[in-house]
């Protein structure tokens, strides 16, 4: 087992939690500023910018979460303060 | 005593084999509405139908919520902490998804169309800071109830106290709404009253939860998600097979979509004024549609009730996988609700619309004899009641137009079943389905609140030493005390609680967020800071949603406010200089009609989240910074490895 290291555990965890902030807010807000520019691609009958409200930002977000604590628990591994 | 020293007598078992319980169940349910399918085949009234439905239901949750009875405090409060990180994700899921997402989200996306998106991605997105600010670190504290937080990062009561203001003033409206949503669909389902609907509902619910706390109400959740989704997914499932020849709603309404596309420009064509369904913002402005979209998310990230399914994992690390199961879960539904509301429109824009009044679809009259369907102004009873109510229009061309027709939000959901042709069981299935979307969320709003009672204020500021028997009877009488009094309330039929609903998200945006976050990622918040920032938060956002709802002639008199726009035109809603002439209908006639900025009191975390922020901010550098052991609670916090920081005593 590696001794913990607090310090490098907490700036991954930092680092990690602004790339997941960016991400959340891309899919939040940023792509849905565009609805209207989107909404002129259509696939399989749906214009783009309502999908992506309807289902793709939600699929972003699941897909995310289950990177994340992927992600995160290599950290905690990596830093030796995961749990045993 | 600690989570890992629990001695594991009576559930062990269970929880070892929870697939094979839950596995069994669901096939058992399957059987149950076979059973039912063929029931009415054989000819049996669908009223009976109905019922078996709803009583089979309800004695299956009672009888889960019996069993896990239990007299173990950590048992209660938390599950005993051995929750696995998928089952929680379900029970989260039920406990998230109210009456009013399974049964009124599709027809909000109906009504709405584009702009009711913002709830879907409000009330999904939430989950992504719930999981990367919140959650694990809560989990790793130990906490029992939110306000416990609270209380050791801020040091003391006042700061307990004021977490319970903000979770009493969030999750009792909500409970309430929860309660009568019980009501409304065993009354109008199985037919019986209202008020008699809503105390069998309360029955349930405190036969769920009463006996065995966040325990009971874990294993009756998932049990209760199950139902739910099942009657979810079928309906719609079934119809976009019948129509598109794929199983797969989600995809074939696309081409839903197109078909209401090119019916609609036939439509504005011939005359009528209508909103385009994926035309963004003909309901809110952008600024009030991703103001909504803020608010709810991190309404999310702050409801207590959710927050406390995280502390029932068994570790950390489930506690962040069991975020990821908990939006997988939500997902399913919400990636479906469009696909209703979809298919509904393109039914309504072609067999609905445009037909001659005596021609209407069946379904029209069934939902309108229950008050849900409204044409040319009454409700849609018969043939007669609406040639005669079409007749007093003047210059009425005899067929149905767009605006003739009114459509309540819930009756999207559970008139698709019918639309579809499908057999009377699915109605009743869908009917299930809904309660136990509604149980499920009063369960879990109900522990919050009375856990909140008990533990935070009888146990932690009136009792200290109560040994854990006193503690675990003063629970459960407390249990029952908040269950009869949200289930009185709902029988008076409450609108105006039932409006307020929506303003649980952001009193708990602004009231508990940056206290939460702050706490957790900046070591330097004070005490002091923690405090000013909830109170000016909270007590911003409350100030706007009274004001602007119950005095809104005071508001723009001495607060600045003006009329809201509306989101095509941009034109002021009402003319506020001529209602203020009227002092006797002026509150009524500018009710939420005013405010700051064109900003729509159901988004007024808006202003509250970042003055919270501030304040908590600005008023944590001019006060000392925390103690050295303070920073220490942070560090260990923060970690994911060793004992949980809040200990249970050991008698």
């Amino acid at each position: 087992m590696k001794t913990p290291n607090a310090e490098l555990h907490w700036e991954k965890t930092r680092r990690l939690m602004f790339i997941m902030l960016g991400l959340w807010f891309f899919f939040s807000f940023i792509v849905h500023f565009f609805v209207n520019a989107l909404n002129s691609i259509v696939i399989l009958g749906f214009p783009l910018g309502f999908y992506m409200a309807a289902q793709g930002s939600l699929i972003a977000f699941v897909v995310m979460l289950f990177w994340f604590a992927k992600r995160q628990d290599s950290i905690d591994r990596e830093c030796g303060v995961a749990e045993d | 005593m600690s989570s890992t020293s629990i001695p594991r007598t009576g559930g062990t078992e269970f929880t070892d084999n929870l697939n094979k319980v839950y596995g069994l169940y669901t096939g058992g349910f399957v059987v149950f509405v076979l059973f039912l399918a063929f029931l009415e085949w054989m000819g049996v009234p669908n009223s009976i139908i109905g019922y078996l439905f709803v009583f089979f239901t309800l004695a299956v949750y009672a009888g889960i919520g019996v069993l896990s009875r239990t007299m173990q405090v950590s048992e209660y409060y938390v599950a005993g902490r051995r929750v696995p990180a998928v089952y929680n994700g379900m029970a989260t899921g039920a406990d998230w998804m109210s009456g009013a997402s399974f049964v009124g989200m599709a027809g909000t996306l109906y009504l709405l169309g584009y702009d009711g998106l913002a709830f879907v991605l409000g009330w999904t997105g939430g989950y992504v800071l719930v999981a990367v600010l919140v959650a694990p670190y809560l989990r790793k504290f130990g906490a029992y109830t939110v306000p416990d937080f609270l209380s050791s990062r801020y040091g003391g009561n006042f700061a307990r106290f004021f977490g319970i203001v903000v979770l009493f003033c969030c999750s009792f409206t909500y409970v309430v709404a929860q309660i009568y949503a019980t009501g409304i669909i065993a009354s109008r389902f199985i037919g019986i009253s209202f008020e008699i609907a809503v105390f069998v509902g309360l029955l349930g619910i405190l036969l769920c939860s009463m006996l065995g706390g966040m325990r009971a109400v874990t294993w009756t959740q998932v049990a209760q998600y199950i139902v739910l989704i099942i009657a979810y997914l079928i309906p719609v499932v079934w119809l976009s097979t019948k129509q598109y020849g794929i199983p797969v709603p989600q995809l074939t309404y696309g081409q839903a979509l197109q078909e209401i596309a090119s019916l609609e420009q036939q439509l504005v064509a011939a005359g009528s004024t209508l909103k385009a369904h994926t035309q963004p913002f003909t309901s809110y402005s952008p600024l009030n549609y991703f103001a909504l979209i803020f608010c709810l998310m991190l309404g999310t990230a702050s409801l207590p009730h959710i927050l406390m399914r995280y502390f029932t994992t068994p570790s950390v690390r489930d506690a962040r996988k069991s975020v990821a199961w908990s939006l997988f879960f939500i997902f399913l539904l919400y990636f479906t609700a469009p696909a209703y509301a979809a298919f509904a429109k393109l039914e309504v824009y072609q067999n609905v619309i445009g037909a001659s009044l005596e021609a209407l679809p069946q379904w029209v009259y069934t939902y309108g004899n229950i008050g849900l369907m409204k044409v040319c102004g009454v409700d849609a009873k018969s043939v007669a009641d609406v040639a005669a109510a079409c007749g007093q229009v003047a210059g009425h061309p005899g067929t149905l137009r767009v605006q003739d027709l009114a459509i309540n939000a819930d009756v999207i959901v559970i008139s698709t079943p019918e639309i579809a042709g499908l057999p009377y069981v699915i109605a009743g299935l869908v009917a299930a389905g809904g309660l136990a979307a509604a149980l499920s969320t009063a369960d879990g709003l109900l522990l919050a609140i009375a856990n909140a009672l008990s533990h935070d204020i009888y146990y932690k500021m009136v009792d200290p030493s109560a040994p854990s028997a006193r503690r675990l009877i003063v629970a459960r009488v407390l249990l029952v005390v908040v269950a009869i009094a949200a289930a009185a309330t709902a029988a008076t039929r409450p609108a105006d609680i039932l409006a307020m609903v929506s303003w649980a998200f952001s009193l708990a945006a602004a009231g508990l967020f940056p206290a939460l976050v702050l706490g957790i990622w900046w070591k330097r918040t004070t005490t002091a800071g923690a405090l000013a920032g909830i109170a000016a938060g909270f007590g911003i956002t409350i100030f706007y949603l009274v004001v602007t709802r119950y005095y809104p002639a005071l508001g723009v008199e001495s607060f600045g406010m003006t009329s809201l726009l509306n989101p095509i035109t941009g034109a002021p809603v009402v003319d506020v200089a001529a209602a203020l002439a009227n002092p006797e209908t002026v509150g009524a006639v500018l009710a939420s009609k005013v405010g700051w900025f064109d900003v729509t009191n159901i988004s007024s975390a808006l202003f509250g989240v970042p003055i919270g922020f501030a304040v908590m901010i600005l008023v944590s550098l001019v006060t000392p910074a925390p103690s050295r052991e303070m920073q220490d609670f942070i560090d260990a916090v923060r970690r994911p490895r060793g004992e949980t920081l809040m200990q249970e005593k050991t008698t």
